[in-house]
């Protein structure tokens, strides 16, 4: 730890902050426990137009508050028995890596070409959920 | 067990890529190549998503990007949401789950298509 980090209970913090936190953490969760997903797709744009972020810090911000919203989810949902661990942990970790290897691939591939294949599929896929 | 570690790595590398989230990929994944049922995905992609957030978390504070304490705020102050969401989604249809899912895919999808065809953006390839 370094002395960049500040205490989290901070009296200094004003209520107007706190109760946007709170609107983007409570909109960010409910559509995490909804959809099964982090939730970036709501913090990221709502922290760059509402608090002023840059969409570097929105970004890996939001990775912050993904960590605790998963945490909180998964475990929700473990008391209902719909978490498989054992295939999470088969998905998650090797995820990891994968990640680490994009975000190196990032500069030396056309990620624009990338994003479109990657838009047709997510197309077909919703195509296929709505079929059935 | 092969499938599984498959999709992790396959979806890690897109979301590296593209800076897409996990989820988003690994719930289509869990339902249409093993077979899961809507909820059973979410449930499962949510534990997933778990060490991919923090690894990035920490990667990414090294290079200063991350503001712990508004990230640490949200993520808290979400836990009503959170837990609500999670409700909702174990109540409703699985039909009626998979439509709102196909919805978020296809608002994904229009995204990664104007970042794809918008105007060049500054980077050096």
């Amino acid at each position: 730890m370094t002395a960049v980090d500040t205490p989290l209970v901070c009296p200094d913090m004003p209520l107007a902050r706190w109760l946007q936190l709170g609107v983007i953490g409570t909109a960010a969760g409910v559509f995490s426990g909804l959809f099964g997903v982090g939730g970036g797709t709501v913090i990221v744009p709502l922290l760059i137009l509402w608090l002023g972020y840059g969409e570097r810090e929105a970004t890996g911000t939001s990775l912050a508050a993904i960590g605790v919203i998963a945490a909180v989810a998964a475990t929700t949902q473990g008391a209902y028995g719909k978490v498989d661990v054992g295939r999470a942990l088969l998905i998650g970790i090797p995820a990891v890596v994968g990640v680490l290897l994009g975000t190196a691939l990032q500069q030396r591939v056309p990620t624009r070409a990338i994003s479109i294949v990657f838009a047709v599929l997510l197309v077909v896929v919703a195509a296929d959920l709505l079929i059935g | 067990m092969i499938a599984a570690i498959g999709i992790g790595v396959a979806a890690g590398i897109i979301a590296g890529l593209l800076g897409v989230g996990g989820g988003i990929i690994f719930v289509p994944a869990l339902v249409l190549v093993l077979g899961f049922q809507q909820v059973n995905a979410e449930a499962t992609s949510l534990l997933a998503i778990l060490p991919v957030a923090v690894v990035g978390t920490w990667r990414q504070r090294r290079y200063g990007n991350v503001r712990l304490r508004d990230g640490l705020v949200i993520g808290l102050l979400a836990a009503g949401g959170t837990v609500g969401g999670v409700a909702v989604a174990n109540a409703l249809p699985q039909r009626a789950l998979e439509i709102g899912f196909a919805g978020l895919a296809l608002v994904i999808a229009v995204q990664l298509l104007r970042r794809g065809l918008g105007p060049e953006a500054n980077r050096s390839d």
